[in-house]
Parts: structure tokens; sequence; C-alpha cells
């Protein structure tokens, strides 16, 4: 089983516990066997250090992804959006991890480990469809987990699900505010699954009105996109400062 | 002067060829009735066990991201697994409808349903049966490429599969008889679905 190991702030307390139950281990090599204290349970942050946001445009190189029109692939407008929120972003002074910045195929397992190593507030894949209208949020499907020095690389997201919930509220309400439908789900998917981070998919589709349609291809619903993005990162960065 | 023995011969000759072609043209049209009747396609009967039902679908919604409930009556085979893959039929043929919800070009989308007991974890009986649905090459490659419009169908199809048969508790999806790793390169094939985390009425 591939396992990740994230970020751990150690209790002090847990620290010296540890320390002696190391101690006790080793003195039981050469001396009686003596029961080892149970170790308190590690007290852990899943908050980071900074605040950094990993964006993951979803497919590239041979994997198109959905054809969005004659000439545009969903890789190629999934990269233009997460170029385009790393400049928003990188404005308000937001450090900003892609996990690809050019056409070319990354797998899922190597997306994740930028995501994990990025000691990111926040994760968000980027993908794009022809079917619906506006914003589709997804959050993983997976049940809740405690929080442990190590987690299952399959799983790992499972300790986030709450966070991720929130980041997902957060983003639903921007959305809303820039009149652009959302809708909610939860779902099983490579690599969100795996991110050890508070973590989102979203999944943007043309913007269907009674008649007509405005296409992904819209520039201005591509800043609309961009700009509603961009202020619930913000708004998650004012709620993360709040926790630290 | 014609001698008789020769005109009774004609006479009988004669006779035996108007006999001759009556039996042809009779044969002939026997054989014509059944060229027709062979090549009639109006519908049969339905077999003597076969029977009305109801059929829940759980039908997906693109705009709403969602899947609903709806109720049919059909005839359906008796045998359980062409009973399911003639639901599932039913179902994706509605998606090819021009006001579908959920467009999905027409097709023959499911060509084989069978059913797999699964064994109880304690070797004592059955704890469920898991349905291996076998899709179409041609309805996946036409199927539309998304997060939401994948994952949809496959809510629909595990949830309709769920509201017909109660003790289904696990569905595996295969293209062509073989694994595949997504349905349009999103949802995930590979893993086992667990009928209990579709939508639509829950059974025990």
């Amino acid at each position: 089983m591939h396992w990740t190991k994230i970020r751990t702030v150690w209790n002090p307390a847990f620290a010296a516990a540890l320390a002696a139950v190391m101690t006790a281990g080793s003195q039981a090599q050469t001396a009686a066997p003596s029961p080892a204290p149970n170790p308190p349970p590690p007290v852990r942050s899943s908050m980071p250090t900074r605040f950094a946001v990993v964006l993951d445009p979803a497919h590239g190189g041979s994997d198109e992804g959905a054809r969005l029109t004659s000439q545009v692939y969903e890789k190629d407008l999934v990269l233009t959006l997460a170029n385009r929120l790393r400049a928003e972003l990188t404005a308000h002074s937001i450090p900003v991890v892609l996990t690809r910045d050019s056409d070319t195929a990354v797998a899922p397992l190597n997306r994740a480990e930028v995501a994990d190593h990025a000691l990111a507030a926040a994760c968000i894949t980027l993908h794009a469809t022809t079917s619906g209208s506006g914003i589709h949020l997804f959050s993983s499907s997976l049940t809740s987990i405690p929080m442990s020095s190590f987690l299952p690389w399959d799983t790992a997201q499972g300790a986030y699900t709450t966070q991720s919930l929130r980041l997902s509220s957060e983003i639903d309400t921007a959305m809303a505010q820039a009149e652009i439908p959302v809708t909610l789900a939860r779902t099983a998917l490579e690599p969100l699954d795996s991110f050890t981070c508070p973590a989102v998919v979203v999944e943007v589709a043309p913007l269907l009105h009674s008649n007509s349609a405005t296409p992904l291809t819209d520039r201005d619903y591509q800043d609309k996109l961009v700009h509603a993005l961009a202020a619930a990162i913000e708004q998650w960065q004012q709620d993360w400062r709040k926790g630290q | 002067m014609i001698p008789r023995h020769q005109r009774i011969l004609f006479w009988v000759l004669l006779a035996a060829s108007v006999i001759m072609a009556l039996v042809l043209i009779g044969m002939r049209q026997r054989a014509h009735e059944r060229t027709l009747s062979a090549s009639d396609t109006m519908p049969m009967n339905p077999p003597g066990q076969a029977s009305a039902q109801d059929v829940t679908y759980v039908l997906a919604n693109d705009l709403k991201g969602s899947v609903t409930e709806e109720r049919l009556r059909l005839t359906l085979p008796a045998d359980p697994n062409a009973r399911a893959q003639v639901i599932l039929q039913h179902l994706i043929a509605q998606y090819g409808e021009p006001k579908s919800t959920h467009p999905i070009a027409p097709n023959n989308g499911v060509t084989e349903v069978f059913f797999m007991p699964l064994p109880d974890q304690t070797g004592a009986g059955s704890s469920g049966t898991m349905a291996v649905v076998n899709l179409s090459g041609s309805f996946v490659a036409a199927h539309p490429s998304g997060i939401e419009p994948e994952t949809l169908t496959l809510l629909s199809l595990i949830g309709t599969l769920h509201a017909n048969f109660p003790q289904i508790t696990q569905v595996r999806f295969l293209v062509d008889g073989q694994p595949r790793d997504t349905l349009a390169g999103h949802a995930d094939l590979t893993r086992v679905y667990l009928a209990s985390e579709s939508p639509g009425p829950k059974h025990p």
C-alpha cells in the first residue's frame, strides 16, 4: 500500500512522551522488559504554516479531455484558466503552485505529490465540460477519517473532508455573488482523493440562459469565473488567518 | 384421319399438362406466402410467461446535477439478467430522446447484464448480488465527456438497477467485455460501486 507522510506539528508533550517510549524501548533491549506507557495521540495541526494554493489543470499532453468546440479541448481551456487565476492570485500576494504549466501529461500520482509537497491551504483541480450550466463543484466522497502521521495514499483526502466542504461552500458563495449557477456534488476521483489539503474539483460548463448559451471560450465569462474563484480564495485566506 | 389412340393420347397429355400447371401455380403461391410471413416485422405476442411490470427509472438531469425517479409499466422477460438488460436499454433510449435532460446519442448502450451472487464473509451464504454491466464501445465513445455527465450516467444506471433489483449490492462496469479506466475520461470504471451509495429508493 502507498502511504503519504503529511506535515505534522508535534505537541511538545507528545514529543517528550515519544522520547520516553523510545528510551524505554532501547533500554528494553539490554534490561528486563517493562511495560511501555501508552503514548498520547499525536496532536497535529491540519493548517499549514503559510497560505499557498495549488491549482491543478486536469488532463494535458495526449490526454485531451473533453472536446469543447471543434478547436478547443478541455486540457487547453483549463490551463488557460489556471494561468489567469494564478496571475490574479499572485497579484494579491498569494503563492500559487501549478501541477502543470504547459501542455504536458502529468500522472495523477505526480499531481498529488506536487500538491502534497506544496503544503497548501487549498487545492483546486480544474475541469471543463459542455454538459450542464455554470459550475459543478465536487468534493471527495470519502468518509471522514481522523488525522494521523501517515495517511493511506488512496484515501488521504478523508482527513480533510470537513475543510474541503467548507472550501466548496466558500466557492459556492462567491459564484452566487457572480450570478453563476452552481451544482454541488461529491465524487471519487484521482488525484483528488490523495490530496492532503482542503481540496475541491471545479468543473466549468457553458452558461445557459433561457434561449441562448455563453460558451466557455467567451472571454468575459472566463473573467467572471476567474474573478469569482479568486474572491473565494481570498475569503478562504481570511478564514485561514483567523484559524491560525 | 387421325387414329383414335393418338387422339386419346393427346387429350391425356393435355389434361396432365393443365393439372401440372395448376399444381405449380399453387406451390408458387404457397412459397410466396411463406416469404411474406418470414419478413413480417409486426410485433409478435409476448411470451406466455411475460407480464407487464412497474419499473422505476432513476433519470439524470444535467442542469440540476441531480437524478429523479420515474415509474413506467413495461412488459419484461422473466429471466432476471435479460430483464435488467431490457430495463437499462430502455433507460438509455430515453436519454436519446430529443428533449432529454441528460442527452446521450441514441445507442444500444448496454449489451449484457449478468448477476453474480456474492459470498458471505462467514461463508455461510450469500451477502447480496453483484451486477456486471457490459457497456458497448460505441456508447462509451459517444458519451459526453465531463465529471458531471459521466457521474450522473453511472448514478442513473446503478440507481435504476438497485431500484428494480433490491438484491443488488454492488455494480461493476465493463466495456465490450473488458475493464476500462474511465467512462469518457473522468468517471472511474475500475472500481466496484456500492448500490447503497446510489440515489433512488433504499432497500434494507
